[in-house]
């Protein structure tokens, strides 16, 4: 039902686009308003979002270690899986950030023959790491519409994309990833009958529109060719807060651009946030070094405190003439058995 | 606490690099939503195909030239208007067309540097002079 409601919705966004398209209030709206709005929604959204979890307080280093802890000399730490220092540190992130360690992690239990099983599973981690480093290549192409002279770097990543030269417009390996690797993590939802159960309407979402986007773009590049010239011409003066007439853009463009919005605007509030979230992952970005260390409560406030000590000196003589053992003589001195 | 710096010199660099093309740009804004200046051919009033087509599908008429010529031996393509063309780049294309003052400056400007026609094709030399400037309308 998640899924059909997003899928709904998705195709709702797609209609408004192609229909505002051939209205002139509507290409209107959908260029001026609709851009503008969302990128602020965005940044806003994402400032605002990230700073309330900066004024989070994380007294403690609480990282789930995996791996060996620095302890004695001769016992070999995992510097990287379980860091004792600054740099440790920043190698697991850079791990986590740029290869997903975590995910790389993941693992599978099953029974077979009345045995549980467990296995490694990689499918996860190989459909995300493909989607995200195919969509930052994505994105990195795109600034060839926003950018005038082109910088050389663009022009390199492109052809790099195009590597294999087929067709005309040529094939991007991007977005041929994109859509496959978006198709397994869409298909994993659905093939588990466990994860169906805990996927709500934000995951198909955000799947849903995502691919959206791409298959808006494919049909743009290779399919429903739309004139280039006219599209940077509306990204350029986008850029420079001067709008032009978008009566050349086709229908399909401000569908797409509807689209990319949605989930701009849509971004912070969503999960999507792991984007920002990822680098403030407490268990991630913390040393574990709470046994070296002493981390000090910063708002540890003096606590009135009566030890046994002093209520063994209290109540001696009661304790004595019940014959009850003492810790202390009467001198005050330990006692050691 | 003492990591707060940290995350906002991380999300004010965030801001900078998303709102790259808003600052990043070298060319005056009057100019920017100036398509380029194309040299367009005197001795020719019509294409092989309208106008709105060239302009987004050439690539596709490209290669299936391509393949229709040097694949299949047929160089006759009957265009929309009756008119009929040798399926050829170099002769048909390039004869009034202009590399550097017509399909260059169109790639240039959108980044299109894919194209490997230039491994085989060149421009011809003979008919360059027979072109004067006219802009795109």
């Amino acid at each position: 039902m998640n899924a059909l409601y997003s899928v709904l919705v998705v195709l709702a966004l797609v209609l408004a686009g192609l229909a505002g398209g051939r209205v002139e209030a509507g290409r209107a709206v959908l260029t001026l308003a609709v851009p503008y709005a969302a990128l602020a929604i965005f940044l806003v959204g994402f400032f605002a979002r990230v700073l309330r979890w900066a004024w989070v307080p994380v007294p403690f280093h609480i990282p789930t270690t995996c791996g060996q802890q620095k302890a004695l000399a001769w016992i070999k730490p995992s510097k990287v899986d379980n860091p004792s220092s600054r740099w440790g540190v920043f190698a697991r992130m850079a791990a986590e950030i740029l290869l997903f360690r975590s995910l790389f992690r993941n693992n599978r239990a099953r029974m077979a023959e009345k045995r549980l099983i467990l296995g490694e599973s990689k499918y996860l981690w190989l459909g995300a790491l493909a989607f995200h480093w195919a969509l930052l290549l994505i994105q990195l192409r795109h600034l060839r519409l926003f950018i005038e002279p082109v910088p050389a770097w663009i022009d390199g990543l492109e052809r790099l994309d195009s590597f294999f030269q087929v067709g005309a417009p040529q094939i991007y390996l991007s977005d041929v990833i994109v859509l496959a690797a978006l198709a397994y993590l869409l298909y994993r939802r659905f093939r588990d009958p466990a994860v169906r159960f805990i996927s709500l309407f934000t995951d198909y979402f955000a799947l849903f529109l995502l691919l959206g986007v791409a298959v808006s773009g494919v049909l743009m590049r290779y399919f429903v060719r739309v004139d280039i010239l006219s599209v940077k011409q509306f990204a350029l003066s986008l850029a420079a807060f001067h709008p032009i007439d978008p009566s050349t853009l086709n229908p399909l463009f401000l569908a797409h651009l509807l689209l990319v919005c949605t989930l701009a605007a849509y971004f912070p509030f969503s999960k999507l946030m792991h984007m920002g979230g990822v680098f403030l992952s407490p268990t991630r970005n913390l040393a574990n070094d709470s046994r070296r260390r002493r981390h000090v409560n910063p708002w540890n406030y003096p606590v009135k405190k009566h030890t046994y000590a002093e209520w063994e000196e209290e109540f001696r003589d009661k304790l004595k003439a019940a014959g009850i053992p003492l810790e202390a003589d009467d001198a005050g001195n330990a006692r050691t058995n | 606490m003492r990591d707060r710096i940290w995350i906002i010199a991380g999300l004010a660099l965030f801001a900078v690099v998303v709102t790259a093309p808003f600052w990043s740009e070298r060319t005056p804004a009057k100019d920017l939503t100036k398509v380029p200046n194309l040299v367009l051919p005197v001795n020719q009033k019509d294409c092989v195909a309208p106008v709105s087509y060239m302009r987004a599908s050439h690539m596709v008429l490209l290669l299936r030239w391509r393949e229709e010529a040097v694949r299949q031996g047929q160089r006759r393509y009957v265009a929309f208007d009756g008119k009929v063309y040798d399926k050829s780049l170099t002769k048909t294309c390039l004869g009034c067309h202009n590399k550097e003052q017509f399909c260059d400056r169109c790639h240039t400007y959108a980044g299109v540097s894919g194209p490997y026609c230039w491994n085989c094709h060149n421009q011809p030399q003979t008919n360059v002079a027979g072109i004067s400037p006219r802009s795109m309308p």
